[in-house]
């Protein structure tokens, strides 16, 4: 079973934090739901592995809860 | 309106039974003669049962109801010896289009298969396909008579006693009793026989309503299936477009929850909803209106006993998908054989326990699937809907979105791989479709299609080898089918049964889902297929 890297991947995690940002300017929120649902979507296709993405679910939930 | 409404098909007569100085006592008696009542009964009188089918009504059903019969029905209906009508009056259709808002966001190509003798789908409304299984009835019944089937009947109580069940059936001229070992219980989603056992039917409540209105149009719209996703004409909402024969079009609209049932299926309101959808010149004419909601449940078990469900008594789903009648002709297919089987003392009991656990898989996988159609169709949350926008809105620039796009998974017919009623898998790069548990694909061949050739028995297919023809095993007369493939000859069958194996033969069961498979006969191995397949392995 592949693993879901949870360690720093990004070579500049500041730019990418950057243009993740400026992709949502100027948007309403609404707009800004629309936009992550569609990143969303676009990046679990291009991982395309169940296996990873149910890591990742799973990584994204517990790291929301109270601890 | 159609006159097929109005004329009674199986219209009320005086049976024997209800002049009787005792209760007749049957073998077997099917409750509802819809598609599944009627369907069970020819295929039991095809196994050579006796059947009596008790209907409190005495005409087709009402309006269109089922339009969409999928290729695995198609193949039980030719078993059943009416395929050829259903196909013939039937639209087939290749083409669907997707809508979002006021853009098309994709269009899809169903690229049915080549080589199989039936289309992925027909539509063709639910009158049609129960006027023609009275007539299979009639055709059986003129060369013996064996399917009585008796309108204006309906069963008022139902008593166990244990090794057979007692029906009180009243009719306009009063009440009568039959005695029955084995009931089939066919009456449909609200079920009287469900209700009068006190039997469980859990499940999900959707809600929701959607408008049916069935209309016959002069327009150009082509043969193709058309859905909406928050169209213009119905904010917020869906709507379907679909052909069917006669110049009949069904147009689906949901309605939401909070909506006067009555209200909205009056001409008043009906007629400027589809004159919003299909423009203010195109002429058309309603046929049926009708308002439904769903539910997607199931009984916990099929069998009770002596008594037998089958179809929407059983089991509902959405309509998305139409899974519904064409689920019902699987119970069918599944049951009938088990039963006459058993009847004949061929067969346990006991085999009638694998219906329950193949079918409850088969409704298991319509309610899966019908309930996630339901909840890309309508929304139940804020962010639910975020994301079905997002799907339609990247469908019209990506592939990779259009998978995810649910508006109804047209149903493919259940495989029994794993279950009790499956044998051994002997055969090295042997293809998965035709894997044992699989229904048989059909294959074409130099004279006609494979399923044609499989008859209403077991059958042992031999592909490029040999094996005694024909013989007994378990008391039971196995067909021999003897088939060649190469490069040359028969080259789909090859493909479909060999894979890279260069000769296998095949058990395959009455309801042509295969048992089990090898690449060389041994007699003892056939042996102990057939008692697995009869349920006295268990």
């Amino acid at each position: 079973m592949s693993t879901l890297i949870l360690t720093p991947n990004i070579p500049n995690g500041d730019d990418f934090y950057e243009k993740l940002l400026n992709a949502h300017e100027g948007l309403s929120k609404e707009q800004s739901d629309a936009l992550n649902a569609r990143l969303i979507l676009v990046l679990s296709n291009h991982i395309g592995d169940i296996d990873i993405l149910e890591q990742a679910l799973d990584a994204a939930k517990t790291a929301g809860q109270a601890a | 309106m159609n006159k097929i409404f109005e004329t009674p098909l199986y219209p009320y007569y005086q049976s024997v039974d209800q002049t009787a100085s005792a209760p007749g006592h049957h073998s077997v008696v099917v409750i509802g003669a819809g598609p599944v009542g009627l369907g069970m009964a020819i295929d039991l009188a095809q196994h050579g049962i006796d059947v009596v089918v008790l209907d409190d009504n005495d005409k087709v059903s009402f309006g269109s109801r089922a339009i969409c019969f999928a290729k695995r029905t198609l193949e039980i209906a030719d078993r059943l010896g009416f395929g050829d009508k259903l196909v013939d009056k039937g639209v087939q259709w290749n083409l669907g289009k997707v809508f979002f808002d006021e853009r098309k966001v994709y269009e899809f190509n169903l690229l049915a298969e080549d080589g199989h003798a039936r289309p992925a789908f027909i539509n063709l409304q639910q009158y049609y396909f129960e006027q023609y299984l009275v007539e299979r009835v009639q055709e059986i019944n003129s060369e013996t008579p064996k399917i009585d089937v008796r309108g204006k009947n309906r069963v008022s109580a139902i008593k166990d006693h244990g090794a057979y069940s007692a029906l009180t059936v009243t009719t306009p001229d009063g009440e009568y009793t039959i005695h029955a070992d084995w009931v089939i219980a066919c009456d449909g989603a609200g079920s009287p026989t469900r209700s009068m056992m006190g039997l469980d039917f859990v499940g999900r409540v959707f809600e929701d309503n959607f408008l049916i209105a069935d209309v016959t149009m002069e327009a150009d719209f082509p043969t193709e299936r058309w859905f909406w996703f928050d169209p213009p004409f119905n904010r917020g909402q869906s709507a379907l477009l679909h052909k069917q024969p006669d110049g009949v079009w069904r147009i689906d609209l949901q309605l939401g929850w909070d909506v006067d049932k009555e209200a909205e299926k009056q001409p008043d309101r009906v007629i400027p909803r589809l004159k919003a959808m299909l423009g203010d010149d195109v002429k058309f004419e309603l046929e049926w209106v009708s308002i439904y909601t769903f539910q997607c449940r199931r009984m916990e078990k099929f069998r009770h006993g002596n008594v037998i469900f089958a179809g929407d008594s059983a089991h509902q789903v959405s309509p998305f998908g139409a899974r519904g009648a064409n689920s019902g002709l699987q119970d069918v297919d599944n049951l009938s054989w088990k039963l006459a089987h058993v009847i004949k003392g061929l067969a346990p009991d006991t085999l009638l326990n694998s219906y329950d656990d193949e079918r409850i898989h088969g409704a298991d996988e319509n309610i899966m699937n019908s309930t996630r159609s339901t909840d890309f169709i309508t929304p139940k949350s804020d962010i639910s809907r975020v994301f079905r926008n997002a799907v339609l809105d990247l469908s019209e620039h990506h592939d990779f979105a259009r998978p995810l796009v649910n508006s109804g998974r047209l149903s493919v017919p259940c495989n029994y791989v794993g279950h009790s009623l499956t044998g051994e898998d002997a055969v090295a790069g042997g293809p998965a479709r035709s894997q044992p548990g699989m229904p048989c694909p059909d294959a074409p061949l130099e004279d006609g299609y494979l399923l044609s050739k499989l008859g209403g028995g077991f059958t042992l297919m031999t592909l490029n080898t040999d094996a005694p023809s024909p013989q007994e095993i378990e008391g039971i007369e196995i067909a021999h089918l003897e088939m060649r493939a190469t490069s040359d000859t028969n080259k789909t069958l090859g493909e479909r049964f060999l894979g890279t194996a260069e000769r296998a033969i095949y058990l395959i069961r009455p309801d042509q889902h295969i048992v089990a498979r090898w690449s060389e006969y041994d007699a003892a191995s056939v042996q102990m297929a057939v008692a697995t397949a009869l349920g006295k392995t268990q």
